[in-house]
C-alpha cells in the first residue's frame, strides 16, 4: 500500500456483500412482477421471485463467509483509520454471516405461508448484515455510528415487514422510536468524548484516555456513560430492554429469529471492542456500569420470563438474560473474559437458531401458533422436534454436558479469577431460576396431554438447519477446541494493540 | 466590525424568535414557515462565521427539501395537531423535570469541562487556513479521500431508507389514473375527437 494509495483488501467482504445486495435489488425489481402486480401486497409471482432472490442472498452470504475466512488475521487499518480488520472482527463476522444465512433459510417457507414473501426481505437482511460487519470492524466513532445505523434502519423495516398486521407495524414503530432514542444517546456521548479528546479514532482515543486515566475528567466519563447506555440499548440489556419483548412478539417469527442472533452478536462484539480498545484504560470506571447492567439483565431474564405464556416473549426475556451472562465476561475485562464473551455468543447463536426453527414449525392447519401450551405432548406427536427443543432448553439453562453449560463456564471462570465473586454467584443463582421456565417447556412437551399435532412436513432446508444446530448444541463438548481456539485468537487480537 | 456585530445580533434575534414561533404558532403551516425563516437566519450566521458551504447546504437541503416536505405533510395529511398537543399539560411536569435534570447535568459538565492536553494535536485533520482555500474546496478534498468510507456508508443508509419506504408503503389502489406515454402517443385523431353537429338553439 502506497502512502496515498487505497488498499481495499481488508474491506473486500463488505464491498462484495454491499455490491451483491444492490445487484440482488436490481434482479428482484427487474425479474419480479411488474406494474400493478408489483404493488400488490402479495401474489404468487412475488413468492417465486422472493424464493430465488433469497437463495441467491444465502449464496452471497456463504461466499462472503469464505472471503472473510480467507482474510489475514493480522490487524490492518484502512480508509484513513476508519476501518479495521483483525482476528476479532473476522471471528465476529463469521458468526454474523452464519446467523444471517441460517435465519434467511428459516424465513423462506414461513414468508410464503404467511403471504409476506417479497424479495426485499432478503435484500434488507443483506444490507443489515453489511451494517453489522461494519460495526464489528469500526475503528472510529463515525464508522461505528454509520454501521450501527445501517443495521438498525434495515431492522426497523423488517420488523414491520408484515405491513398489514397491526402487531408487526407496532413492533416496527416501537423499535424505530426507541432505536432513534438510543442512537441519540450514543451520539450525545460520542460528541462529549470528541469534545474532550479532539479525535474520534479508537487508537487516538485510547492514547488520550490512557494519559488521563488516573484522574478521568467528568466530561469524558459522561461521554462514556452515554455511549455505554446507547450500546446497552442495542444489545437489549436491562435496564434498556423495554423494547425487546414487544418487538420480539410483534415481529414475524423469522425476523425475531434474526433479531435474536446476528444483531445481538454484532452489538455485543461492538460493545466489547469499544470498551476494551478506546476506553480500555478507563476500566476502573466502566466495569461498574457493565456489572450493574449484567446483574440486572440476568435477574430480569430469570424472573420476568417465568410468567410468560407466549414462546416468543419467553425467548425475548431469555435473550435479555443471555446478554447479561455474556457481559459477565466483559466485566472481567481481560483476554480470557473476552474469549468467554465470544464463546458465549457463538454457542448462543446455535441454541437460538435451533429453538426458533422449532418455533417456526409450530403451526396448525396452516396457522402459526405461539403459546407455550401449544407444545404440550409434542414428545408423543413429533418426538424428534420435541427432542431438539429439549436439547436447546437444557442447553440454555446451562446443564452439562450441553453447549450452553460451557458458554456459562467460560464467562464465569474469568470473573472468578478476576475476583468478581458476587457477580459469579448471582449469575449461577439466576441461571438456576431461569432453569425453571426452560425446564417447564420440557415438562409440557414430555408430560402433558398431547395437543393436536403440528402441520407436516416441515421442509428439507428447515430440517437440515434444525438438525445441524441442535446436534452442535448436543455434541459441542466432544470437540470444543476449534471454537475455543478461534475465540482465544480473536480475543488476543483485541489486547495486542 | 460594527456591521458584523449588528448582523450577528439581527440574525440571532430573528432565529430565536422564529424558533419560539415554530412551537408557539397555532397553525402548523405558520410553524413550518417560521421554521424556514429560522433556517435562513441560521444560514446567515454560518456566512458570518465564514462557513459558506454549510450555509448553502442548510438552505438547499433544509429549506429546499425538508421544509417543503414538511409543508406537504402538513397540508396533505389531515393531522389533528390540537389532539396531538392535548397531553401537553399532563406531561409537562415530568417532561420539565427530565429537562431540568438534563440541564443541570449539562451545566455540571460544562462547568467542569476540560480538554485533553493533546486534543488539538490529536485531531486527524487540522483545519486548513480559510484565507488559502475555500470551504467547498477543503471539504471536497477530504470527502472522497479520507472520508470515502463514511460517505459510501451514508449512501447505503439512504438506499435502505428508500427501499424501506417503498416496501412498507407502496400499495395497489383501485382507481388510480396512471400516465401511459405509449397510449398517449398512439392516440389517433379518430379516437379522441368527435365532430358533433350542434343544431342551432338545440344545445348538445
Amino acid at each position: 500500500m502506497g502512502e496515498n494509495g487505497f488498499n481495499f483488501m481488508p474491506a473486500w467482504p463488505e464491498l462484495f456483500l454491499a455490491v451483491g445486495g444492490m445487484l440482488l435489488l436490481m434482479i428482484g425489481v427487474f425479474r419480479g412482477p411488474k406494474g400493478r402486480e408489483a404493488a400488490a401486497t402479495w401474489s404468487p409471482a412475488h413468492a417465486i421471485n422472493a424464493r430465488s432472490v433469497t437463495w441467491l442472498a444465502i449464496g452471497l452470504l456463504v461466499i462472503t463467509a469464505f472471503i472473510v475466512s480467507g482474510q489475514p488475521i493480522e490487524r490492518s487499518v484502512i480508509f484513513a483509520g476508519m476501518f479495521v480488520s483483525d482476528a476479532f472482527s473476522i471471528f465476529a463476522k463469521l458468526l454474523i454471516l452464519l446467523g444471517s444465512a441460517l435465519t434467511l433459510i428459516l424465513a423462506i417457507d414461513y414468508n410464503e405461508r404467511e403471504q409476506m414473501a417479497r424479495f426485499e426481505y432478503a435484500v434488507l437482511i443483506l444490507f443489515a448484515t453489511v451494517g453489522m460487519m461494519a460495526m464489528v470492524s469500526a475503528n472510529d466513532l463515525i464508522s461505528l455510528y454509520l454501521g450501527l445505523e445501517l443495521q438498525s434502519l434495515s431492522l426497523y423495516v423488517v420488523a414491520a415487514f408484515r405491513r398489514d398486521s397491526l402487531q408487526s407495524t407496532e413492533a416496527g414503530l416501537k423499535y424505530f422510536v426507541l432505536g432513534a432514542l438510543s442512537s441519540g444517546m450514543l451520539l450525545y456521548g460520542a460528541s462529549l468524548v470528541y469534545g474532550f479528546a479532539g479525535t474520534t479514532s479508537f487508537p487516538g482515543l485510547a492514547a488520550i484516555v490512557a494519559d488521563q486515566a488516573a484522574e478521568a475528567p467528568l466530561g469524558l466519563i459522561f461521554g462514556l456513560v452515554f455511549v455505554s447506555a446507547g450500546l446497552a440499548f442495542k444489545v437489549a440489556a436491562a435496564p434498556f430492554h423495554m423494547w425487546t419483548p414487544d418487538v420480539y412478539e410483534g415481529s414475524p417469527t423469522p425476523v425475531t429469529a434474526f433479531f435474536s442472533v446476528a444483531p445481538k452478536i454484532a452489538a455485543t462484539a461492538l460493545f466489547v471492542r469499544v470498551m476494551i480498545e478506546p476506553f480500555g484504560a478507563l476500566g476502573d470506571q466502566w466495569w461498574q456500569i457493565i456489572w450493574v447492567i449484567s446483574i440486572l439483565s440476568m435477574g430480569l431474564g430469570a424472573f420476568a420470563a417465568i410468567n410468560q405464556t407466549n414462546i416468543k416473549r419467553l425467548m425475548a426475556y431469555s435473550s435479555i438474560g443471555h446478554i447479561g451472562y455474556a457481559l459477565v465476561g466483559l466485566v472481567s475485562g481481560d483476554e480470557t473474559g473476552v474469549r468467554g464473551v465470544l464463546t458465549y455468543v457463538a454457542i448462543y447463536l446455535f441454541m437460538n437458531v435451533a429453538t426458533f426453527a422449532v418455533i417456526l414449525c409450530m403451526r396448525r392447519q396452516g396457522k402459526s401458533v405461539e403459546r407455550i401450551d401449544d407444545l404440550s405432548g409434542l414428545a408423543t406427536t413429533q418426538p424428534l422436534l420435541a427432542a431438539a427443543l429439549a436439547i436447546c432448553m437444557f442447553s440454555m439453562s446451562g446443564i452439562p454436558p450441553l453447549a450452553g453449560f460451557f458458554g456459562k463456564l467460560y464467562v464465569f471462570l474469568p470473573a472468578i479469577a478476576a475476583g468478581y465473586y458476587g457477580l459469579a454467584v448471582i449469575g449461577v443463582l439466576t441461571s438456576v431460576v431461569s432453569a425453571f421456565y426452560y425446564l417447564r417447556v420440557v415438562k409440557i412437551m414430555y408430560f402433558d396431554e398431547p395437543a393436536p399435532a403440528f402441520d407436516q412436513p416441515i421442509g428439507t432446508a428447515m430440517c437440515i438447519v434444525l438438525a445441524g444446530t441442535s446436534l452442535f448444541t448436543l455434541l459441542f463438548f466432544v470437540y470444543p477446541a476449534p471454537l475455543l481456539g478461534a475465540a482465544a485468537v480473536a480475543a488476543a487480537a483485541l489486547f495486542a494493540g | 466590525m460594527l456591521i458584523h456585530a449588528l448582523c450577528f445580533y439581527l440574525f440571532a434575534a430573528i432565529l430565536v424568535a422564529s424558533a419560539v414561533m415554530v412551537i408557539a404558532a397555532r397553525n402548523p403551516v405558520h410553524s413550518v414557515l417560521f421554521l424556514i425563516l429560522g433556517f435562513f437566519n441560521a444560514a446567515g450566521l454560518f456566512v458570518l462565521m465564514g462557513a459558506e458551504f454549510l450555509a448553502m447546504i442548510l438552505v438547499v437541503v433544509y429549506v429546499g427539501a425538508v421544509a417543503v416536505l414538511f409543508l406537504f405533510v402538513v397540508m396533505m395529511l389531515d393531522v389533528d395537531f390540537a389532539a396531538l398537543r392535548s397531553g401537553f399539560l399532563r406531561y409537562l411536569p415530568i417532561g420539565g423535570l427530565i429537562g431540568l435534570i438534563l440541564l443541570a447535568e449539562l451545566a455540571l459538565i460544562v462547568g467542569a469541562w476540560s480538554f485533553a492536553p493533546e486534543a488539538a494535536s490529536a485531531s486527524q485533520l487540522p483545519i486548513p487556513d480559510p484565507s488559502q482555500i475555500s470551504n467547498t474546496h477543503a471539504l471536497g478534498l477530504i470527502l472522497y479521500t479520507d472520508y470515502v468510507y463514511a460517505f459510501q456508508m451514508s449512501g447505503l443508509i439512504l438506499l435502505v431508507a428508500m427501499v424501506g419506504a417503498i416496501v412498507l408503503t407502496l400499495r395497489e389502489r383501485e382507481g388510480v389514473r396512471r400516465q401511459d406515454v405509449s397510449r398517449q402517443i398512439n392516440r389517433t385523431r379518430e379516437q379522441s375527437i368527435e365532430v358533433v353537429k350542434v343544431p342551432t338553439r338545440g344545445g348538445v
